[in-house]
């Protein structure tokens, strides 16, 4: 039974195809001179370089993390390039039918399509590939509601008080290791700004493609939601197929208000490295939000590619009475590790924080849990409860929990369950016996135990992650 | 209908199935008794395909298609169920859902399209009726937290949404209370039909006291040692099973001395 279901779980990797677009790409190598060219192709202020330049030479003294349950070998920052853009964005493309259609039929072909009234209703894009923002849709029509939706690098001259004000508040440049280089070296990323008492009138999402060889990519993404506004976004990622990594080191900034509620959702499928561990995308990401009072931001990620990785979303909970919520679910197949997780920093008083995490490892793979949760002396009443359930198919993979847990309030509460099962033979046959090929039930069980957290998906997005999770199990192209 | 003959089968190098005889006849119930490790629930499963059980010998065919050649699922959707001893759970997959995906398989293995989700909502909250289960449970897990009556009367519930050509029973009998009990053999008997069989695999001749078997046999140490009508039941409830161990001692007297 188990050889079926590794056999099931071998499968293509459908976003993997490269797109025959010409690009600008930086050299490889990563020194000042590098960063200020990044800077001045994208005209920046003064101010933005500076910002750059402080946070290169905080990494420069910085030492790579080893503590994650993760192996890989050792990056080399001088072999990567820095910046990649197509050269038909040179000159700011207008309007979409200036776009090269070589980009656009790379998003359709993902299941993209950028042309307005082909998209989902009600859903807006940024597109990203490799270092810079294709194009941003539906944004007139939310300029109407106030809504700012565009890409960073553009926020930085449009909205720059926006910008400074917000900027590195949430993930200092000092933050950890790859927080300082994506300081240093990010190249575009959205920036998303929600009105006082305003509801977003769409999803907002972006969705990041590295097309080009042997370059980075390093978004910043940075969302503030005024006070008791409220804004879904999600995010989507694929790369193509190689046999080198890639190395892919985002940061993501959330700021509520007083009252808001931010919602995040991402659906992570970067090339996962081939069955033997070639190639593949280093995901290192640093996700954190801060929550003022009575806010709410809720994460939730459905993590099915990248061969490493390392990616901890949290909440700063600050304000008296906020909420703070992780859902996550990671698959790991083949030779893919994953340490992920979240950090619930409670601050303020009554602060409420939710975490499920459903792990699910096949393969020779390696899925790791890593949360804290933190009750500061001021957290009166405050109340966490987390659930971490791991779910083993085959037995060549491995599944591990790391729980941090520190309180300073005696009158914290803090609960922690976890589980762990298997895909049992008993119920693999009780499908089968019922009808079911083994790769369907291997994709209903594994669907069933993510249903807590795919309820907290955008509809539309629910059943895109369930498709995923079924084409990452079935080895089937559809 | 459902043919065995001479089945030789094992579990991890262990041959439980020693020589099975079975024919059976379209619309006929069949039940089969016997002592613990005679190898009935082995039949079920080597019957229906579940890993781990070797057939050494012998053929199995379902209306003249060679089942020993198909897959599982294949077997299933050729017809044939088996209703669970002990129904495993398949939690967050809900019932309905579950029961779906099963009948849509059959309808495209026959060359049919998917059922509406409206129609088979409809089927399936007649189905819950029938075997006195609140609808609710369709929205429910698969077996997530049911009850042992539960458990069997859903297995029944789900053969009445598959319409199976051949049904083997395996002791949906044990555990049961009197009431459950009329409700399964209730949901049997209303699928009794010219064109479809029964195994009812029991320990107990009071399943038998509802759901009346044309042919009773007894297996015993991987055969069928003795195959009568149903009074045949009503004679093991009353000896037991210990006469099949003197004609066992006896055999193999016979044969050292040959």
């Amino acid at each position: 039974m188990t050889e079926e279901i590794n056999q099931a779980l071998k499968r293509e990797y459908e976003a993997g195809f490269v797109s025959d677009i010409q690009s600008d790409t930086f050299e490889p190598g990563l020194n000042e001179d590098v960063i200020r060219r990044i800077s001045a192709i994208k005209n920046e202020p003064e101010w933005m370089l500076e910002w750059r330049l402080q946070a290169f030479r905080i990494w420069q003294e910085m030492e790579e993390p080893e503590w994650a349950h993760v192996s890989y070998p050792k990056i080399d920052f001088q072999e990567i390039s820095y910046y990649s853009a197509p050269k038909s964005m040179a000159d700011k493309p207008k309007s979409l039918d200036e776009v090269d259609p070589e980009l656009l039929a790379t998003y359709d072909k993902l299941g993209i399509p950028l042309v307005e009234q082909q998209m989902l209703a009600g859903v807006a894009v940024d597109a990203v590939f490799d270092s810079v923002s294709v194009v941003t849709t539906f944004r007139e029509k939310l300029a109407e509601a106030g809504v700012i939706f565009c890409p960073i690098s553009e926020a930085v001259h449009e909205y720059p008080e926006l910008v400074k004000k917000y900027l590195g508040t949430v993930v200092p440049q000092r933050d950890n290791y790859y927080a300082a280089l994506n300081s240093a070296v990010f190249t575009d990323g959205s920036f998303v700004y929600i009105p006082k008492g305003t509801r977003c009138p769409m999803e907002l999402s972006t969705y990041f493609r590295i097309n080009e060889q042997n370059t980075g990519q390093f978004e910043r993404t940075l969302i503030v939601a005024d006070e008791g506004s409220h804004v879904s976004y999600l995010e989507g990622c694929t790369a193509p197929q190689r046999d080198e990594n890639q190395l892919h080191a985002a940061v993501v900034e959330l700021v509520a208000l007083d009252d808001a509620e931010i919602k995040y959702s991402t659906v992570q499928n970067w090339y996962p490295g081939d069955e033997e561990g070639k190639g593949g995308i280093y995901n290192f990401v640093t996700k954190r939000g801060v929550c003022h009072t009575s806010a709410k931001i809720s994460w939730t990620q459905v993590e099915t590619g990248s061969a490493v990785t390392w990616k901890y979303p949290s909440c700063i909970l600050r304000g008296d009475n906020s909420i703070g919520e992780f859902y996550s679910v990671a698959l790991t197949r083949g030779m893919q590790q994953a340490d992920t997780g979240t950090k619930m920093i409670h601050l303020g008083k009554n602060t409420r924080s939710t975490i499920i995490s459903k792990g699910i490892s096949a393969g020779h793979s390696n899925n790791s849990y890593r949360g804290l949760v933190r009750m500061g002396p001021r957290a009166e009443g405050a109340r966490n409860f987390t659930q971490c359930d791991s779910l083993l198919i085959g037995d060549q993979c491995g599944a591990h929990t790391f729980p941090y847990v520190e309180s300073k309030n005696a009158s914290a509460i803090v609960e922690h369950e976890a589980t762990t099962s298997k895909v049992s033979d008993d119920q693999m046959f009780l499908c089968q016996q019922r009808g079911l090929d083994p790769e369907k039930a291997v994709s209903m069980i594994v669907n069933g135990f993510c249903k807590e957290v795919f309820k907290e998906l955008p509809m539309e997005f629910a059943v895109e992650a369930g498709k995923l999770l079924e084409i990452s199990l079935e080895g089937s192209v559809g | 209908m459902l043919s065995i003959k001479n089945l030789h089968a094992s579990v991890e190098d262990k041959t439980i199935l020693k020589g099975l005889d079975l024919e059976i006849k379209p619309g006929e119930v069949h039940a089969i008794m016997g002592p613990n490790g005679a190898g009935k629930s082995t039949m079920g499963y080597v019957v229906s395909g579940r890993e781990g059980y070797e057939v050494e010998e012998g053929a199995v065919t379902l209306n003249g298609v060679d089942l020993l050649e198909l897959e599982a699922e294949e077997r299933a959707r050729a017809g044939l169920f088996l209703a669970f001893q002990y129904p495993v759970e398949i939690p967050g997959v809900s019932n309905l859902e579950f029961m779906k995906a099963a009948v849509d398989a059959q309808r495209e293995a026959d060359g049919e399209e998917p059922v509406s989700s409206k129609d088979f909502l409809k089927l399936a909250r007649e189905a819950c009726k029938q075997v006195h289960l609140p609808v609710d449970f369709l929205k429910r897990g698969v077996n997530e937290g049911f009850s042992g009556g539960e458990k069997k009367r859903n297995e029944i519930m789900q053969m009445l949404l598959l319409k199976p050509k051949v049904c083997i029973l395996d002791e949906s009998d044990s555990g049961l209370d009197i009431d459950a009990l009329q409700v399964v053999a209730e949901g049997v008997n209303s699928q009794r039909s010219p064109d479809r069989s029964f195994i009812v695999v029991t320990h107990y001749q009071r399943l038998l006291d509802h759901i009346k078997p044309d042919f009773v046999h007894v297996l015993s140490d991987g055969k069928i040692v003795k195959s009568g009508d149903a009074s045949l039941a009503q004679e093991l409830e009353d000896q037991g099973y210990a006469w099949l161990k003197e004609q066992r001692a006896v055999g193999a007297a016979q044969e050292q001395s040959a």
